[in-house]
């Protein structure tokens, strides 16, 4: 995986690497903080994982995957019109993992997962859904692999995300809506959890993020290091150099630990994380977990976690549905300790500004919890700026986690681009129309 | 005040030639003095041990009424605090042994040796935990040797030999057997795993055995009674307190008890 040129580098700091960090603990956080009931399942897939990462076959067939089916290696774009207007000039690369199959990073992970369940002979996965990627790329995953597939997704965003609903279901899985507890993301979780229990015999639970008990945060990881190894091979080639930073949204984590991973071991290469500000930290409706979070315990992991005095968990608002999650995966806990990896808030007003930024500059429509990162970039520009960088010679990476397509009603409503009152009505209809027309063409 | 543990109200009961009986009820449903009341009903109809459970906002182990009960002690105000005020108004006005059953994040954010020592101060016996696993668990085995507290882990059906015992080595007081795969609720059969999972607790020396998930019957108690040394019923007692308030609670733990 590391590149030749930098083997000795490499070598040299194995000591204290970063990146392959193997769990249960990350420093303090981590861990299995379960019921015994799931431990079995939780030791079961833990060695099952491990034999697989030493296994030329399995290797290969996730690769082969990667290639041939989500069309991997994606691309690394240099975004010079959004550099110009607004970042000072600062030279911009986009990890395109908008242009993976599904649409964002969510099916490296789904496609390794699902393999693993068939080594462990289960015939089932469940997964979790918010805004419905990780939903739709389990589908996915189950389909090409001939694994029935139940989605939890709360029964609030079942009505917001009707379409992906509908998607999931063309792909054959069963979606469940949600309606105990604040029938959000987290509440799908437990649900989810639940039915675990019930049926881990034959029960696989595709988490799709970089949270959970051990071994999920260090195995979602690794499925999404080709994000970071794949960055950084191209930087090298493209630019000639290390960039300065590297930029990613944070939600669980799982597409910002997958391109930190490629340079978690260069002191020089700088790493931020953008959590969602939601309508900004200084309210009650955000999602900054690290920033203004606690740690805690929370769907089997210790981690920061957004937690009122008595330790009841509280619920996180962002108009990044992806994002929306009062919890983080333990790594991003501990990195954001040592202090390797910075974390800052975005709010859902820059955001969308950053949102729209690309899509005029760059003909490039972002997913809302991607463009977290890109507010994150320009505001990291103008600072670099500021401390005397010279802009044209400084590189920021930003990982374009996913594609707009799914968030195309919410930035309508949001730039008030329909006149009338009833706007999110027409920009549904026009939603589903739209995706219908690219339906026929992707037959 | 001398703090009864549940090894003392199952021992008693074995003299007796019975197995213990555990009622569950969550704390502050539908508030904090009926909650109160609830579990001197129990006491008075035969249950020797009680647990009390604390409303948590994840609480991935419990089925729907369970939960329905809970999400509204929460919302009627509950904090985690009043816990110890239900288990002192418990316990003085009872013999029996009081336990809490929480999930650990609460327990996490107040502190594991604050609120041990204000549990054991309050008259409590020990502490239920579902989702702490011995291996994660040193904070709270130290806290409750510090306050002479019982640690109550679970074992399930899919809990490998290796685990049974590490996990009976960790407990005291007793140890709660899941009965099946699944989360709570009234069941009309008890799982047949039951007993196996019983068995492994005694083969890895578990001196008392209690059994949980899915009871709900006398015809239950019986049967399990002949091979457990205590039985937990929680869901239907949530269920009647829920239908019939204070007095369905008494009467169907006087049924369980095999007084009425």
């Amino acid at each position: 995986m590391s590149t030749p040129e930098n083997s000795e580098h490499r070598q040299s700091i194995d000591a204290q690497s970063l990146r392959h960090a193997s769990g249960p603990y990350f420093g303090a956080y981590g861990g299995r903080w379960m019921p015994e009931s799931l431990m079995a399942a939780m030791d079961e897939l833990n060695e099952t994982f491990e034999a697989a990462k030493n296994d030329p076959e399995f290797i290969a067939q996730v690769k082969d995957l990667n290639k041939n089916y989500s069309g991997r290696p994606s691309l690394l774009t240099e975004a010079k019109r959004f550099s110009e207007q607004y970042c000072g000039g600062v030279r911009i690369f986009l990890k395109r993992e908008d242009l993976n199959h599904t649409g964002s990073h969510k099916i490296n992970n789904v496609l390794g997962q699902a393999l693993l369940a068939k080594r462990m002979g289960k015939t089932r996965i469940i997964a979790e859904t918010g805004a419905g990627q990780h939903g739709v790329a389990s589908a996915t995953a189950a389909a090409l692999m001939g694994l029935e597939c139940v989605v939890y997704m709360g029964a609030e965003d079942t009505r917001r995300q009707a379409l992906n609903v509908a998607r999931m279901r063309l792909l054959g899985a069963t979606v469940i809506p949600v309606t105990v507890g604040s029938q959000t993301l987290k509440d799908a979780i437990n649900e989810a959890l639940r039915d675990w229990v019930a049926n881990v015999d034959n029960t696989h639970y595709l988490l799709g993020t970089a949270a959970g008990g051990a071994p999920f945060p260090a195995m979602v990881r690794y499925f999404h290091e080709v994000i970071g190894d794949e960055a950084r091979e191209q930087i090298l080639a493209q630019a000639g150099r290390l960039p300065d930073a590297v930029t990613a949204c944070i939600g669980g984590g799982s597409n910002a630990i997958g391109i930190f991973h490629g340079f978690l071991d260069d002191p020089e290469v700088e790493i931020y994380g953008y959590e969602a500000g939601g309508d900004g930290v200084d309210t009650d409706r955000h999602a900054a977990t690290i920033t203004l979070g606690r740690p805690g315990v929370l769907h089997g992991a210790k981690s920061y976690l957004m937690q009122d005095e008595d330790g009841q968990t509280v619920e996180s608002h962002s108009i990044s549905a992806g994002l929306d999650y009062p919890g983080v995966g333990p790594e991003h806990a501990y990195l954001a300790d040592i202090g390797r990896v910075k974390y800052e808030p975005v709010t859902d007003t820059e955001a969308m500004d950053a949102f729209k930024a690309l899509c005029r500059t760059e003909g490039i429509l972002p997913a809302i919890e991607s463009a977290h990162a890109l507010a994150g970039t320009i505001r990291l520009a103008a600072r670099k700026i500021a401390e005397g960088a010279v802009p044209e010679e400084t590189i920021i990476i930003a990982n374009l986690s996913g594609r707009g397509d799914k968030d195309v009603g919410t930035a309508a409503a949001w730039f008030n681009m329909i006149d009338e009152k009833d706007a999110e009505a027409e920009i549904n209809a026009a939603t589903a129309q739209n995706s219908g027309s690219q339906k026929s063409e992707e037959k | 005040m001398t703090r009864v543990t549940s090894a003392q109200k199952i021992a008693a009961a074995r003299a007796e030639g019975r197995p213990a009986l555990i009622g569950y009820l969550p704390a502050g449903f539908p508030d904090v003095a009926t909650s109160i009341e609830a579990a001197v009903a129990l006491a008075e109809n035969g249950v020797d041990v009680i647990e009390i459970g604390i409303p948590y906002s994840d609480p991935v182990m419990d089925g729907s009424v369970i939960q329905e009960a809970t999400v509204q002690a929460l919302a009627n105000g509950f904090k985690v605090p009043q816990i110890f005020d239900i288990v002192r108004g418990i316990t003085e006005r009872t013999d029996v042994a009081v336990m809490v059953m929480t999930y650990w994040n609460p327990v996490l954010r107040l502190g594991v040796d604050e609120f041990s020592r204000r549990f054991a101060e309050a008259g409590g016996a020990g502490l239920i935990t579902p989702d702490l696993v011995p291996d994660e668990a040193a904070e709270w085995i130290q806290a409750s040797e510090k306050h002479g507290l019982e640690r109550v882990f679970l074992i399930a059906p899919s809990s490998t030999e290796a685990r049974v015992q590490r996990t009976v080595d960790a407990s005291s007081g007793f140890v709660y057997c899941v009965s099946l795969m699944g989360v709570t609720g009234a069941r009309t059969e008890v799982s047949s795993a039951a007993q196996a999972v019983v068995a492994a607790a005694h083969n890895a020396g578990a001196e008392n055995a209690c059994v949980g998930l899915g009871v709900s019957r006398r015809e239950h108690v019986e049967e399990i009674g002949a091979y457990a040394d205590g039985v937990i019923v929680g869901t239907a007692l949530v269920a009647a307190l829920r239908d019939g308030g204070v007095p369905a609670v008494g009467a169907l733990a006087a049924e369980l008890s095999g007084r009425a």
